[in-house]
């Protein structure tokens, strides 16, 4: 693996991003708006004291870990539309990048959306609601990495699914997270969900990720047991991910589509 | 000129089916260092399939493609690293500038130098003031020559060229043959090259190759063919070729 080949895509993708400033609203727009409309309402429903439990703090941290994955995950899924768009592939596979080194770029673009996010995020709430993501030491940042690494299959995934069915699944790209939100436990515990649902929760790494960041914020013993679980369930799914995408990569080299996908 | 001693392109019985139904039907031609090599044929005959087998973007039903020397299979990078493509089909990216894209392929090719290699192949083409502009924006020759530029930023000893002149006002086209015509005589480079346009075929070819149906049907310099059939100019020997079994 050659890392000029992977940075080459990767500045490929910054010069789009410092051009365009509707790009870079994308990055921030939708992480900031949903920090402020939840974390007002959570302050509201701090007043009414309902709970003992800090529910800023727990609403805030999720709600900023919830926007990590998806722009990580979303910076992933464009940057192989966009070649997709422009009828890039062809010109970038007749260079001696491989499959691989093509990935890891996607990756690392995720890594830069993370950071931009949570800075941003990070700032914005401790101004208006004093919270400090750093009150939690690293606690927070391994859980953050299964999110990123979640992110990547699952952009990896919609990106296999894009050559497998052209950009009419593009709405994937986007709309794919969504899907996962209900069941992950991101605003409220597993044990809010039906019984039958905790099934469906288990089998996203997601679920542990939100279940350890509660359990950080509640103090006490580091959560190592979801750790390790959000790790391997995300570790597996990268596993089989991979698998599709280079299945579903040799299938357009097959069909001879990778000119024609559109 | 060319050198008969060293294959550049090696395809042997090449076949390519798409749905069951071949597209390229068992082909064999090798392609010499130093020639400007014609695939010609009609519309559907199997051109772009076989160049894009030959560029690893379409995998074979069956058949061998050795590049340098060495399968394509096994030396991927190592082959692609020496070669290059370009048609004014396959377009670089219109939201970067000129020079973005130029930077992005140099660094994708591991050129070392990228600013000297790029101010070196700019002045070639006389694109140099192209270099901040949205690509979106070019006209198709200065697409024509932004591509060909990508094309010669690794140094290929190998370049393959679908219809490069396709969608060329004349004057253009005629520039782009002399510029191709300069680019083998400077640098040695390798062409295998598509065309419709037979006169200009005529011009730069050192040897054709015909396929039709997948199957390759003839080949030689154009004047051997020219004389083989009988005919005019090469014109007449396509069309002679391209009628024979319909
Ligand atoms: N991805 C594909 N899927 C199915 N059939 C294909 C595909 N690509 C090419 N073909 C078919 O294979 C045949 C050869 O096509 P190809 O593009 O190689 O022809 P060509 O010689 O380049 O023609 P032209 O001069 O029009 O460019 C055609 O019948 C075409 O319809
Ligand atoms: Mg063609």
């Amino acid at each position: 693996m050659k890392f000029q080949r992977i940075n080459a895509l990767l500045i490929r993708h910054l010069y789009l991003m410092k051009r365009s400033f509707p790009r870079i609203m994308d990055i921030f727009f939708w992480p900031v708006m949903e920090l402020l409309l939840w974390g007002f309402l959570s302050v509201y429903i701090q007043k009414l004291k309902i709970a003992n439990l800090n529910i800023v703090t727990v609403l805030l941290g999720a709600i900023i870990l919830w926007s990590l994955l998806q722009s990580a995950q979303q910076s992933i899924s464009v940057a192989f539309l966009e070649e997709v768009w422009e009828k890039n592939l062809l010109n970038i596979f007749v260079t001696p990048l491989r499959i691989i080194e093509f990935l890891f770029s996607t990756l690392f673009l995720g890594i830069i959306k993370i950071v931009l996010v949570s800075a941003v995020l990070g700032i914005l709430a401790a101004l208006f609601y004093a919270f400090n993501i750093f009150q939690f030491g690293f606690s927070l940042i391994p859980f953050i990495i299964v999110l990123l690494i979640f992110g990547w299959a699952i952009g990896l995934f919609t990106m296999a699914v894009i050559l497998r069915f052209g950009t009419s699944a593009q709405v994937l790209a986007f709309g794919f997270i969504f899907l996962i939100q209900p069941f992950s436990a991101v605003f409220y515990p597993v044990s809010a969900l039906p019984a039958g649902v905790r099934h469906v929760s288990y089998l996203l790494p997601s679920t542990y990720v939100f279940e350890g960041m509660r359990a950080v914020m509640a103090g006490g013993l580091f959560p190592y047991h979801e750790l390790v679980l959000a790790s391997a369930v995300a570790g597996v799914y990268l596993v089989l991910v991979l698998f599709f995408f280079y299945k579903m990569f040799g299938w357009v080299k097959q069909r001879g589509l990778l000119m024609k996908l559109d | 000129m060319p050198d008969k001693n060293k294959t550049i392109i090696a395809v042997n019985n090449l076949r390519k089916e798409f749905s069951g139904v071949a597209a390229v039907d068992g082909v064999s031609f090798n392609v010499y260092e130093g020639e400007i090599c014609g695939l010609l044929g009609p519309n559907g005959a199997g051109k772009t399939t076989t160049i894009q087998m030959i560029l690893d973007l379409i995998t074979p039903t069956s058949g061998e493609i050795q590049v340098f020397g060495l399968p394509m299979k096994r030396h991927r990078e190592e082959i692609l690293g020496k070669m290059n493509f370009s048609s004014p089909y396959v377009s670089l990216p219109g939201n970067l500038k000129v020079s973005e894209n130029l930077k992005t392929f140099a660094r994708l090719y591991g050129v070392k130098d990228v600013n000297g290699k790029i101010a070196e192949l700019v002045d070639f083409f006389e694109i140099r003031e192209l270099l901040p502009k949205m690509t979106s924006s070019l006209s198709t020759g200065q697409l024509t020559r932004l591509n060909l530029t990508k094309a010669l930023l690794n140094d290929p000893k190998l370049l393959l060229l679908d219809e490069p002149t396709s969608s060329l006002d004349p004057d253009i086209a005629d520039r782009t043959r002399k510029m191709l015509l300069k680019i083998r005589a400077e640098r040695g480079v390798t062409m295998l090259y598509t065309s419709h346009n037979m006169a200009e075929v005529e011009e730069i070819c050192d040897r054709v190759i015909f396929i039709n149906h997948g199957e390759v049907k003839d080949e030689g310099t154009a004047e051997a063919l020219i004389k083989k059939y009988g005919k005019e100019d090469l014109n007449d020997v396509f069309l002679h070729i391209a009628r024979q079994n319909n």
